[in-house]
């Protein structure tokens, strides 16, 4: 029916809904982000940005951003139909997002050690709940990715179904972007401002 | 379509009537019917928290209840009527009608619609629970820190609550964004929707991007509050000026949030009363769609006396002057609406006429504040008391109100009683003006806001000001107990109202009333604006309207589409098994109680494998892939 | 119920043009005096100059009040049904685009000419005064304020004394870190008849301008909720003649004197320096006696208590009975939050002994 384009957006309502969903959630990030722009170095003679290991965190960086390639691979998988191969990629991007979280927990601890806790200025503030808040975000994607593995296996999400794929792999690729930002803004622009 | 598996899920609930039917329904028509009845719940105790305001402020230097008291009534009135009065009641109309007027049979996400229900009546129950729990927030519902991140102030109760309540709205964004935008019967492009599915799109984009920005300031003070992280501390640097960014960012488009559904209601009952179409429909929607637009380049109006400089101070006083623009536009448009008509003054006509003309009076305080030298003057006033309640009270809660009486037949197949309906309005008048007129002249004779003493030092003058609003209020609350009784009455005995009752415009009266389980036996074809009304009558080139004979309304639509497969969401306990979830969780945060939060968060992940596991509806599972086999079966594969 | 027997009967042009509006309304409209916070009657020149403009703002409001509401009520009459109707349709006029650029145009050209004032004066009003002016710091504190003058080293509490006809900027902030009891929270300062208000937030300074024209006690208020006792935070503007401000300066400068040992003044005055077990007046007041620096205190400067005319922020007249009730009773008086938060005044438990010795002499401070 040819007036069925002018009253939809021609998009499955989920893959739209997830859409609109991460809109609101660049604001969600983008509040985060202007705090700590606010707060960078209202460090209460606490640790600073000097505290950031860059060589470190870029290496977790690029595993997280190596696992986007993975969930576009898997996401191809699935439009081929291929659930075996489409699994294996899915345990792929969901084990480069475990190996980031990791690298998050052992920088936490680490910055723990050295003195810079939530709770020791508004520079720690931010950037814990920034971060955290982003860990958590990963957490819920790794839980996505598991369970979308699980649903392969229990005949839930069947070969033809590449959108539930889709939809999880936009909000992975979401997270992703969103690091890519965060990296940016948090560590290396006040490293380099601060080496400067 | 591949419907093969028939497999009944196991344990899912069909029942269509009774109490379980409420409370695993998954029909946007009984959601929205729940959000009324729940919003008129707390519309009662938001109103008694004001009732005990304007008592303690009778008279100067009275002490009807402690100032504890006195601060914790004021904070939750301002709460309840901003979250859970106005925004929810709004969303009932949403939920009501944005699918019936765009010719849908559901929302596009019938289950997470209920979640969004579940939550706003856990979050409500969960703010209100603290007047049991040590007191409920105290620090006014803007909650500034730092004065709001001490432990005295109780606001975790605010930061939690307001978190629950802010899912399930960013929820029910999401699910009428997609709706409106994908869901419209054949033939409804955007500029053939009814106005207030315009508003009710531009509001919900407000939500969507205005939501997580208090979401960002209510984690914030929650983790000052719980756990002594350093955002609003000033001993560690924090800038309480940060917070009063961040909520008024979202604070201001809130504003448009709470009157924007309202402008959509008004100018689908105005041309209904006037015989006319709207004046200037594309004038109104974009002037609304500009509103919103601009609404989020405003908000540090609301921060003319803080530390902000001569350049901001300007600055924003500009834009919010020029706001005044479009809300100027959509006026004269209703105006002219009436203009030439034949008016015919039914009660939802009525309210519209007050709404239009009381939300002007509040429109040009609103420009009194922009002249920000003398903002300093008005700022924290009753003057500011005033203009808020004739723009929320006089403009939304007018213009809902007139939803309520226009939309009742749609719902019931009743008509609400006229005559009771005419005391209300005339009685709601006159008390509101008294309550909220005189709050102008004492607010600029010197009485700040939010003080638990009217001072004697004001003077007489004022303090009989505060009288007249005192016996305002008390008109007010007769007033809504004849609302009230009409309600009941009508819902009782009230007269059948037929099909189309007020001769309508639109979609939604085309069908049963009250409406049919499935909205449409089947799924109008649209071709103009006011599709409804264009089926009644023709229109000749000079504007003269003939009554078209034949009561076309349906038949050709059943011919075109008798093979149509009616396809409904099935009821589902999980939105409520998920959402009973955030108790748990919320008392574990507000309590910072690992366990509770454990619990909750199992629960919650239980809840949701239920929900995924649970086809939308029974046989719907294995759809094929990025068809557009919708529940509304609006476009047909 | 205290009574304010300088209520000035005092009629602004604002005050007629709103009760003209109101009228319109059916707002019950009574004429009687106007209060002394008034934004209405405007004392001094940062206080009129905002005044005069929202006279025109007003005046035009009124007029565009008037208009449309005229319309609305011309629509409703000259539109009604009638009860001769045809049942017929009106003509269904779908808009009209010249009308609409019109109401388009319009509101933006009367907008434009009220913004360039209105822009102008934002800058005059926060800009530092071009005259000379004097500085008084004001400290926000739950809940009172307390005032500082560098030039003179005054310290003094609630009510401060200003030079008339000179303007006055106030460099204001809130709390004290250094404090540990009173956390510091947003207060505003707002003295309406001086000028309009401006907040006070912790780690910022704001500054205000206020000037009196006149000789005349100005009051105002806290407008910016502070939690319990917001309601109990009032300001008091003194303002004098250059010579009286001359001599008030004077003796605000002035050391206390001390009481005769032995004497009931004198006993109280070493209950104030030592209550035992219980805290001392002296660990949280200051009673500047010349030996060393004046400094901030936790709670007002006492050294020359009675020199003003009302205390507890500003609720209460300043004489011996109230006094004796708030240091017997301070809750019944004032709100606080000494025993759950650690603000504001403790109820000490004194003796009626210790009460008369205290207040003796808390008399003598002039």
């Amino acid at each position: 029916m040819t007036t069925a384009v002018e009253t939809s957006m021609g998009i499955d309502h989920r893959k739209l809904g997830i859409w609109v969903f991460l809109g609101s959630e660049f604001l969600f990030f983008g509040g985060f982000i202007a705090t700590y722009l606010l707060y960078v170095t209202t460090t209460a003679s606490g640790p600073g940005v000097e505290i950031f290991d860059i060589p470190f965190t870029s290496i977790s960086s690029f595993v997280l951003l190596m696992s986007s390639l993975t969930m576009v691979l898997a996401h191809y998988a699935h439009t081929q139909g291929d659930l075996r191969r489409m699994r294996i990629w899915i345990l792929a991007t969901a084990g480069q997002g475990m190996v980031f979280l990791g690298g998050q927990v052992y920088e936490f601890t680490v910055f723990v050690r050295e003195g810079l806790t939530l709770t020791t200025s508004p520079f720690g503030s931010s950037f814990f709940v920034l971060t955290g808040f982003h860990g958590i975000h990963v957490f819920v994607g790794i839980l996505l990715l598991l369970s979308l593995y699980a649903f392969t296996l229990t005949g839930k999400v069947k070969p033809n179904q590449d959108v539930k794929t889709e939809l999880i792999g936009l909000y992975w690729h979401f997270v992703d972007i969103i690091w890519v930002v965060i990296f940016a803004v948090v560590y290396l622009i006040p490293e380099i401002q601060v080496a400067g | 379509m591949a419907t093969a598996e028939k497999t009944r899920y196991s344990g899912r609930p069909s029942a269509q009537t009774g109490f379980t039917a409420w409370l695993t329904t998954t029909d946007h028509k009984k959601i929205g019917v729940m959000y009324f009845f729940t919003v008129l719940a707390f519309f009662f105790f938001g109103g008694v928290e004001a009732g005990f305001v304007r008592w303690q402020l009778s008279q100067a230097e009275l002490s009807v209840l402690s100032p504890e008291m006195y601060n914790q009534f004021f904070t939750m009135h301002g709460i309840t009527m901003v979250f859970l009065v106005v925004m929810p009641l709004s969303a009932a109309f949403f939920n009501y009608l944005i699918p019936l007027m765009i010719g849908s049979r559901d929302v596009a996400f019938p289950r997470l619609n209920a979640y969004s229900y579940w939550l706003y009546l856990f979050g409500g129950i969960l703010l209100y629970s603290s007047f049991f729990l040590g007191g409920a927030p105290n620090s006014s519902w803007v909650a500034y820190p730092p004065l709001s991140t001490d432990a005295i102030a109780n606001m975790s109760f605010y930061v939690v609550g307001l978190a629950v309540l802010g899912v399930s709205s960013l929820a029910a964004a999401v699910n009428f964004i997609v709706t409106i935008l994908n869901m419209r019967a054949p033939g409804m492009t955007f500029m053939r929707m009814p106005v207030f599915v315009w508003m009710s799109l531009v509001t919900n984009f407000l939500l969507l991007f205005a939501l997580p920005i208090i979401t960002v300031a209510l984690f914030m003070l929650g983790a000052d509050t719980v756990l002594g992280a350093q955002f609003f501390e000033p001993a560690t640097g924090g800038d309480p000026m940060l917070y009063q960014h961040l909520f008024w960012l979202f604070g201001h488009p809130e504003v448009y949030i709470m009157i924007l559904p309202a402008m959509g209601i008004v100018s689908e009952i105005l041309p209904v009363g006037s015989r006319k179409p709207l004046f200037g429909y594309a004038a109104v929607v974009f002037a609304g769609a500009a509103i919103g637009f601009i609404g989020f380049g405003v908000w540090a109006h609301h921060m003319f006396t803080t530390a902000m400089g001569p350049v901001a101070r300007s600055a924003f006083g500009l834009v919010t002057m020029f706001i005044a623009v479009p809300t100027g536009i959509k006026i004269f448009n209703w105006v002219f609406t009436m203009w030439g008509g034949k008016l015919r003054f039914t009660t939802p006509m009525l309210f519209s006429i007050g709404f239009v003309s009381m939300f002007t009076i509040g429109g040009l305080s609103g420009v009194m504040h922009a002249i920000v030298p003398h903002n300093a003057q008005q700022h924290d006033t009753y003057f500011v008391v005033a203009h808020f309640h004739y723009v929320l009270f006089g403009g939304a809660l007018f213009g809902l109100i007139a939803g309520i009486y226009y939309w009742f037949p749609k719902v019931t197949g009743k008509m609400m009683s006229e005559s009771l309906g005419k005391m209300h309005f005339w009685t709601w008048l006159v008390g509101f003006n008294l309550t909220f007129g005189p709050m102008h002249m004492s607010g600029l004779l010197g009485q700040p806001r939010r003080t638990a003493v009217l001072p004697g030092e004001l003077g007489s003058t004022v303090e009989l000001y505060n009288l007249l609003s005192t016996v305002g209020y008390l008109i007010l609350f007769a007033s809504a107990l004849v609302f009230l009784f009409n309600l009941i009455k009508s819902i009782k005995s009230g007269t059948p109202s037929g099909n189309d009752p007020w001769d309508a415009r639109t979609l939604e009266w085309m069908t049963d009333s009250p409406t049919p389980h499935v909205n449409f036996y089947s799924i109008p074809t649209v071709t103009h604006r006011d599709e409804f009304w264009h089926r009644k009558y023709a229109e000749d080139d000079a504007g003269q309207a003939i009554k078209v004979p034949a009561g076309a309304a349906e038949e050709h639509d059943v011919a075109t589409h008798a093979d149509e497969h009616i396809h409904m969401p099935d009821p589902s306990y999980w939105p409520l098994v998920h959402s009973l979830g955030y108790i748990p969780v919320g008392y574990g945060m507000v309590f910072a109680n690992p366990w509770l939060l454990g619990v909750g968060a199992l629960w919650l992940v239980i809840g949701l494998y239920g929900w995924i596991n649970e086809p939308v509806a029974e046989g719907d599972d294995d759809e094929p892939v990025g068809s557009e086999t919708s529940h509304a079966g609006s476009v047909t594969s | 119920m205290r009574e304010h027997p300088k209520s000035r009967h005092h009629t602004g042009l604002a005050t007629h043009l709103w009760r003209a509006v109101l009228a319109v309304f059916g707002v019950a409209v009574l004429s009687a005096c106007s209060g002394e916070q008034n934004a209405l009657d405007p004392a001094g020149p940062y206080a009129q100059a905002p005044h005069d403009l929202i006279l025109i703002v007003i005046g035009i409001a009124a007029v565009v009040l008037v208009f449309v509401q005229g319309l609305i009520i011309f629509s409703v009459v000259k539109f009604r049904t009638r009860k001769d109707d045809d049942g017929s349709l009106p003509k269904q006029v779908h808009g009209n685009t010249r009308l609409e650029i019109l109401w388009t145009i319009i509101p933006a050209v009367i907008l434009a000419v009220i913004a360039a004032p209105t822009v102008q004066l934002v800058f005059e009003t926060m800009d530092e005064p071009d005259e000379e002016f004097m500085t008084v710091h004001v400290i926000g504190h739950r809940w009172w304020f307390e005032y500082y003058y560098p030039d003179y080293d005054i310290y003094t509490a609630n009510e401060f004394a200003i030079p008339a006809g000179t303007p006055v900027r106030l460099e204001m902030r809130s709390g004290d870190p250094g404090r540990a009891q009173d956390q510091a929270v947003i207060h505003s300062f707002w003295v309406p008849r001086l000028a309009g208000k401006q907040d006070m937030l912790p780690n910022h300074t704001t500054y205000l301008n206020i000037e009196a024209d006149e000789p005349g006690r100005y009051i105002g208020q806290c407008a910016e909720y502070c939690g319990l006792s917001h309601a109990n935070m009032r300001a008091r503007v003194e303002a004098l003649s250059a010579a009286d401000f001359a001599s008030w300066v004077e003796s605000q400068q002035a050391a206390a004197v001390l009481p005769a040992a032995g004497t009931p003044e004198g006993q109280g005055r070493e209950l104030f320096h030592d209550l035992g077990d219980r805290k001392a007046c002296a660990s949280c007041h200051q009673v500047w006696e010349g030996d060393g620096q004046r400094r901030a205190a936790v709670g007002p400067d006492l050294t020359h208590l009675m020199s003003r005319q009302e205390f507890l922020g500003a609720i209460e007249d300043l004489d011996e009975a109230t006094l004796r009730q708030w240091l017997q009773d301070p809750d019944s008086l004032k709100p606080m939050q000494y025993e759950s938060n650690g603000i504001g005044m403790p109820n000490l438990n004194l003796t009626e002994g210790e009460l008369d010795a205290l207040v003796a002499y808390l008399l003598t401070l002039r």
